[in-house]
């Protein structure tokens, strides 16, 4: 048996298939993938990523520890709330995990790590932590919830009290605020607009049914790597791990070099790669034969191979498309070997799927 | 609770098999495997004519989620494959035992060991 969020008992109660992800037990689906997919694009649906481990950072130099952790630049965070989607590196920039992190006050940063990884996080960033006098809390006692899609903002705001509604709905992208007991921030993992909500884990199965009440649908998993995959967003342990570096991984928009005095884990690394020449980077594909593009799968091109790093059916799109590993030197057209036969694909500009509208043909 | 017709035989691997009123077989996958696997996008489905001994792979159904290859319960040769399934791979989903069938097989010989109903309903049990 995996680990389980608070709000497992209710997936059950809903018919959800259960799978292992990262070591916890999990909804894949609880009815048609394909259509929770589209409940999110066209309307509403709410995930459960409690799994996700939260991670509050206090200190008087936290900022200081955190311009040291991270390949992004916290400095970039300067209005209370504010998110910041980063890398964690190793000294060879190797990515350790990707996260996001809010400015909540100058002693007070959040940060949010995946499910799989977080042990692992936590030995990397308390050493760390200790030098700048910085104290890590694990905040298993909170639940967290993502309401995504055109209607979920409006939903969300009719279920809080009237003076926090108007605080709700007037957050910007990446934007996140205390609206008590609930923390409310305008991200997501799907390339629609909505909130991640982190509230009191016993809190959280109500919530859950008064969203479904007001007719925001249940959805698992299975529709939030489909959905993560349209809008191009990166899975790390698919897309990137220990072993990739974030300039060849399609993440080079998060890695900031722009202070040269910010000496930031992996940085040298980085610096030397650079200079040595990227080799590789990750490209979207879509494919125009009948298949489906997955993982591992190998990329055939005139300037080398490549491998699939993320692949599926886009229910958007009616199309497979997948993020590739591929060499630099790569054109306009590739082959995957599916199963034995090489099948087209085409490199296209990511993403391919923002707000319900497919961006791709 | 997956449904599992008792007219029909089954395998291990969740194919289903009917015997037609001619002597030749339908073959698809059972409502338990198309649980599993989710909504169904892709199905690579046989060519007539094509010969096949037991536990060959001869189709691949591909849901979101993953490929799966789906075995031969008997010898024999390809009649036809359910060509509907090209556009309307969801026939799976939503009729595995009707409009959902995969391929059509004239068999070589006697028809092997398969499972009743009971005993692929014994077997789910024991796959947990």
């Amino acid at each position: 048996m995996g680990r389980r969020t608070p709000l497992y008992d209710l997936h059950v109660e809903l018919g959800a298939r259960m799978v292992d992800f990262g070591g916890w037990d999990m909804p894949v689906n609880y009815g048609s993938q394909i259509e929770e997919h589209h409940a999110v694009r066209r309307e509403a649906g709410v995930f459960d990523v409690s799994h996700m481990c939260v991670i509050d950072a206090r200190g008087a130099r936290v900022r200081d520890f955190l311009s040291r952790l991270l390949a992004n630049d916290v400095a970039r965070l300067t209005t209370p709330g504010k998110a910041l989607y980063s890398c964690m590196l190793n000294e060879q920039g190797g990515v350790i995990d990707d996260l996001i992190t809010y400015f909540l006050d100058e002693s007070f940063f959040r940060i949010v790590v995946n499910a799989g990884t977080r042990d692992k996080d936590l030995a990397w960033m308390r050493p760390v932590a200790a030098q700048f006098g910085v104290e890590l809390t694990e905040r298993t006692d909170l639940a967290m919830l993502a309401v995504q899609g055109p209607r979920a903002r409006q939903t969300v705001a009719e279920l809080l009290p009237p003076e926090q509604r108007a605080a709700a709905l007037a957050l910007a992208v990446f934007q996140g605020r205390q609206l008590d007991p609930w923390f409310v921030a305008r991200t997501g993992y799907t390339g629609e607009d909505g909130f991640e909500i982190v509230l009191p884990a016993g809190d959280a199965p109500r919530l859950w049914r008064d969203l479904n009440a007001h007719g925001v649908k249940s959805a698992g998993l299975g529709a939030r790597d489909t959905l993560r995959l349209e809008a191009a967003m990166n899975l790390y342990g698919n897309d990137m791990d220990e072993s990739q570096n974030p300039l060849e991984s399609g993440l080079a928009w998060t890695v900031s070099f722009d202070d040269p005095a910010r000496d930031f884990i992996g940085r040298k690394a980085l610096e030397a790669l650079k200079a040595a020449g990227l080799k590789k980077k990750l490209v979207a594909l879509v494919l125009e034969d009948r298949g489906v593009l997955r993982g591992h799968q190998k990329v055939v091109t005139p300037a080398g191979e490549g491998e699939i790093t993320s692949g599926t059916f886009s229910p958007s799109m009616e199309k497979s498309i997948a993020l590739a590993r591929v060499p630099r030197d790569t054109g306009a057209t590739v082959q995957v070997d599916v199963r034995g036969k090489l099948l087209n694909a085409r490199v296209v500009k990511a993403p391919f799927v923002r707000q319900g509208q497919v961006l791709v043909r | 609770m997956s449904n599992i017709p008792a007219d029909l035989k089954y395998t291990k691997s969740h194919e289903w098999v009917r015997t037609l009123a001619n002597g030749d077989v339908e073959v698809g996958i059972t409502d338990h495997a198309q649980g599993a696997l989710g909504d169904l996008v892709f199905v690579d489905v046989p060519e007539a004519g094509k010969s096949l001994k037991v536990g060959d792979a001869f189709a691949v159904v591909e849901s979101v989620k993953a490929a799966s290859d789906v075995y031969a319960p008997i010898a024999g040769a390809v009649v036809e494959g359910n060509a509907a399934l090209g556009d309307q791979p969801e026939l799976i989903n939503s009729e595995p035992y009707g409009a959902g069938w995969i391929a059509r097989l004239t068999p070589s010989g006697a028809l092997p060991g398969l499972l009743s109903a009971g005993e692929y309903q014994a077997h789910l049990e024991a796959e947990g």
